[in-house]
């Protein structure tokens, strides 16, 4: 190590706070070294070890304390480094203010364009300058699957992924999903019944079928239930080129949203909240289906979770199915300690974080750039101050696609004012 | 550590002696309630009988601002005998290793739904918030409850002894408060904090005025505050009127009693110091109209609940002797949660002012520790650097002092109900849990003993009883 102790100490804050002046400055070579590096890939957990990035990517992550010239070292010493973690299902930069506060993108009212729910995209509604993005990304976000939370019809339309970076390029993937709610939750849009929603889901999928093969311009009939705006966007869910991401809760439900695979074999299913998901998770498993659930969800808020336990992320991950965390907007920021209950609950640890990063990746299909440390990923990662699960600890730095981002928010600008207000003023004249 | 009886006691055996001892006649106090008309629904809570528990070789956070390493506590009698370095052990003992282990007073929650607005969430259990006027300080939360309501077992796992059930905020008065003894039993009754005085529940804000604006009003904040002070000004009249009745009575000169009002009763209640105040606020700028209010009116506000600006005025708080329940980073799910910051808690007792802890929330509610770990850890990394027997105070103490109710629990001193929890580690940490719950120094929760679990009427007979949860 070329440093000294003092340099040491103050090497990692200062760097920090350089580069966040020139956040847009080409991208640098940079060494981090020192810290326990969790790289999910198949390095596993690296004690003391260096990643080196170039160009906004991983260029190597290597099991030893050492820099190669040409490198801006970041000493990270008795730290810990994960991938950026990615909100697995989230309304970010689509909802400001949720309550009395003027529209939400992430809630449609239902308009002629769509019947059902599916044509909706928000790929179009993305603010990066919403104030969670940075409130979000201090705490070691740099991704999030964000979509629609409510349509009042069957499908709660088309979701994209995002990364926090807060510049106008967050768009990462549009139409990376489509949603739609199989449980109590689901019903009230289609008929208050399961005996209804069941069918109507079964008449868009149908159709969307028949419409993959027909041409739905305006001169053409189409005499279908779904628009034609809903067959273009069922089209690649019935190709499974878009996952189908199906809320069930009830065990039943589970199983109803597994046989959908036999009527509709292309179908890349994705379960939500999964609440009884233990009760069959064998079948999950053998299915190949991931689950995207809250793990402190113990409680049988319905008819559909009376089974809810706090093992329910475990028992699933013991059976072999892939499991994600982390289902909020203004508060995905607690994901980690959703992660860390779930561990507290018999999930491995590994699993947790996984659950907050890799796994999300591997849903929607980034897991070729993100979701781990692994040579020519992007390089999206975090400098921990220690266990990212442990309610106690943070992000001390986040790096997203190989740039260190300026680790301030609103909030923290709102507490720095209020922290250092100077009585004989007005606190407007505060900065 | 001195051990005047080394003898070991297996999990199962200690149940098994609760249980007897709970069937014993001879032990149990005859508290059966002469009704009175001041009290008409009174506490018919019996503690659990128990043979003394010492749990020694653990590191106990007394809630008052000391640490001890290595100590020991010792139950007796429903009451916290001793606690120290050392404590002497009746043979009769049940002893507990606690090495590794942590001791806290139990947690209390000044801020619950639970029972009003119980799980499974349905329409026919929305019992919470009496949207019919917004000055319905006649309701009393405690005709609401349901105590099958699975989440009070879910609590108690998280380590909450008492808690407060409030009605909702939809009303600038929604109602009477109660405080309840976290041992779920056939009736409300039979929870209720014996001791624990009546609060009331107000309501700054949106709520009221979106519930309402509609509806006849309020629809704006300023009525609000004139519905507040129109309703104190009727209060206070009432009161008048039965003090002057009262005294009357006393001289031998009283004509027939004033005809009795509910609504008012309850408010009247309120200016004499009976009731507490916990009023429903976020915005710094009303929590400061409404200490005027307070002043103007001379009642005490006890507690502003959710406070999510109380950062902005802790000196006023701190002056003003008026409590804050925070949670530690809720933020933005309405305009006047959008300032929320995560060292609102630490900053409200850096300014001297008393910090609260809450839920709100049936989930919530069961790691009310970890929220304290959150909030203590963004205090220390922005400066404010509070020792974590202090951080206690925001978990136990404080909240129990916002209830009336700290002369009898809410610290591990002698004397006090012996309201406990031994924690698997330190409590600060994600991965610790609540091992084993003492509510009047009997064990109510044991989580390396499944049988123990206590299981709510509604889950009996359902998917998944008496599973994890």
């Amino acid at each position: 190590m070329k440093h000294t102790l003092l340099n040491k100490r103050f090497s990692l804050l200062a760097s920090a706070c350089l580069l966040a002046l020139s956040a847009s400055a080409v991208a640098e070579k940079i060494a981090i070294t020192g810290a326990q590096i969790h790289t999910l890939g198949s390095a596993g957990v690296i004690e003391d070890g260096t990643i080196l990035i170039d160009n906004g990517k991983i260029q190597q992550v290597l099991d030893a304390d050492s820099v190669p010239s040409g490198y801006r070292e970041i000493e990270a010493d008795g730290k810990v480094i994960t991938p950026g973690f990615i909100g697995a299902l989230t309304s970010l930069g689509l909802e400001e203010v949720s309550l009395s506060a003027g529209p939400v993108d992430a809630r449609v009212e239902a308009l002629p364009v769509s019947s059902v729910g599916a044509a909706y995209d928000v790929q179009f509604a993305i603010n990066p300058d919403s104030t969670l993005v940075p409130v979000t990304r201090v705490e070691g976000f740099t991704h999030a699957v964000t979509g629609i939370s409510r349509t009042g019809q069957l499908f709660n339309g088309q979701g994209a992924v995002i990364d926090l970076a807060g510049d106008f390029t967050a768009l990462v993937k549009a139409n990376a999903f489509m949603h739609v709610n199989v449980g109590d939750g689901g019903t009230h849009a289609n008929g208050d019944s399961r005996a209804a929603l069941w069918v109507a889901l079964n008449q868009a999928l149908d159709e969307a079928v028949f419409a993959a093969g027909t041409d739905l311009s305006p001169t053409e009939d189409w005499e279908g239930m779904i628009t034609r705006a809903d067959a273009k966007a069922m089209i690649p869910v019935i190709n499974g080129e878009l996952p189908l991401l199906i809320t069930a809760d009830r065990a039943a439900d589970i199983l109803q949203a597994l046989a959908l695979k036999n009527r509709y074999e292309n179908l890349n299913l994705v379960l939500v909240n999964a609440t009884e998901g233990w009760r069959v998770a064998e079948q999950i498993a053998k299915a190949n289906v991931p689950v995207i659930l809250n793990p402190e969800n113990n409680l049988p808020g319905g008819f559909d979770q009376i089974g809810a336990t706090l093992e329910n992320a475990a028992r699933l991950h013991k059976a072999g199915v892939l499991v994600a965390i982390g289902m909020d907007t203004h508060n995905i920021r607690l994901a980690p300690q959703h992660a860390g209950n779930a561990v507290a609950n018999g999930l491995p640890h590994s699993a947790g974080l996984a659950a907050i990063s890799l796994n999300v990746a591997k849903i929607f299909g980034l897991d070729d750039t993100l979701g781990s440390l692994e040579s020519g990923k992007e390089a999206s990662l975090v400098i921990w101050t220690g266990d990212p699960l442990e309610v106690t600890e943070a992000a001390e730095q986040v790096f997203i696609k190989g740039e260190p981002v300026e680790m301030t928010s609103r909030q923290i600008k709102l507490r720095d004012r209020y922290l250092n207000r100077d009585p004989a003023k007005p606190v407007a004249y505060s900065n | 550590m001195r051990f005047t009886n080394n003898k070991k006691v297996g999990v199962a055996l200690v149940f098994s002696a609760l249980f007897l001892a709970a069937c014993s006649d001879d032990k149990q106090e005859q508290t059966a309630p002469v009704y009175d008309k001041s009290n008409p629904f009174p506490s018919t809570y019996q503690r659990i009988e128990s043979a003394p528990v010492v749990i020694s070789n653990v590191t106990i956070l007394d809630g008052v601002g000391n640490m001890i390493e290595q100590g020991a506590i010792l139950l007796r009698d429903g009451k916290i005998s001793a606690v120290g370095e050392d404590v002497s052990i009746p043979s009769n003992a049940i002893e507990i290793d606690g090495s590794g282990k942590w001791v806290t007073p139990g947690i209390i929650d000044n801020h619950s739904h639970l029972g009003v607005y119980p799980s499974p969430g349905t329409q026919s259990h929305s019992d919470g918030n009496e949207m019919t006027g917004p000055v319905t300080a006649e309701v009393w939360a405690e005709h609401s409850i349901w105590p099958q309501d699975p989440g009070f077992q879910r609590a108690l796992a998280g380590g909450v002894t008492a808690l407060q059930i409030l009605p909702g905020s939809a009303n600038l008065f929604g109602g009477r408060s109660v405080t309840v003894k976290n041992l779920p039993n056939r009736t409300i009754q039979d929870m209720k904090f014996p001791e624990a005085p009546y609060g009331i529940k107000m309501a700054c804000g949106e709520n009221p005025k979106r519930v309402y604006g509609a509806k006849g009003g309020p629809m704006t904040r300023m009525a609000n505050v004139a519905g507040y002070r129109k309703a104190w000004i009727e209060a206070q009249e009432y009161k008048d009127k039965w003090d002057e009745y009262e005294s009357a009575k006393e001289a031998g000169t009283a004509g027939d009693p004033p005809k009795r009002d509910l609504r008012l009763e309850t408010l009247a209640g309120v200016l004499s110091g009976d009731i507490l105040v916990h009023m429903h606020c976020y915005r710094a700028d009303e929590m400061a109209v409404m200490m005027d209010v307070m002043k103007e009116f001379d009642y005490q506000i006890g507690t502003f609940h959710h406070a999510v600006e109380a950062y902005k005025i802790s000196d006023k708080l701190a002056e003003n002797n008026v409590c804050s329940a925070m949670w530690a980073d809720w933020w933005g799910f309405k305009m006047e949660a959008y300032d929320g910051i995560r060292e609102n808690i630490p900053m409200v007792h850096q300014a001297g002012a008393c910090a609260i802890v809450h839920s709100d929330s049936d989930i919530g509610i069961q790691r009310l520790n970890q929220e304290a770990a959150k909030a203590w850890s963004d205090g220390k990394r922005a400066g404010i650097d509070i020792p974590k027997e202090d951080v206690w105070t925001w978990l136990s103490a404080n909240p129990a002092k916002s209830l009336g109710i700290f002369e009898h629990t809410g610290s591990l001193e002698a004397g006090k109900n012996a309201d406990v929890v031994l924690w698997s580690g330190d409590p600060f940490s994600t991965y610790s849990q609540a091992e084993k719950v003492f509510i009047d120094g009997a064990m109510v929760y044991d989580r390396t003993n499944p049988e123990s679990w206590p299981v709510s009427d509604f889950e009996v007979g359902q998917v998944g009883q008496g599973d994890a949860k």
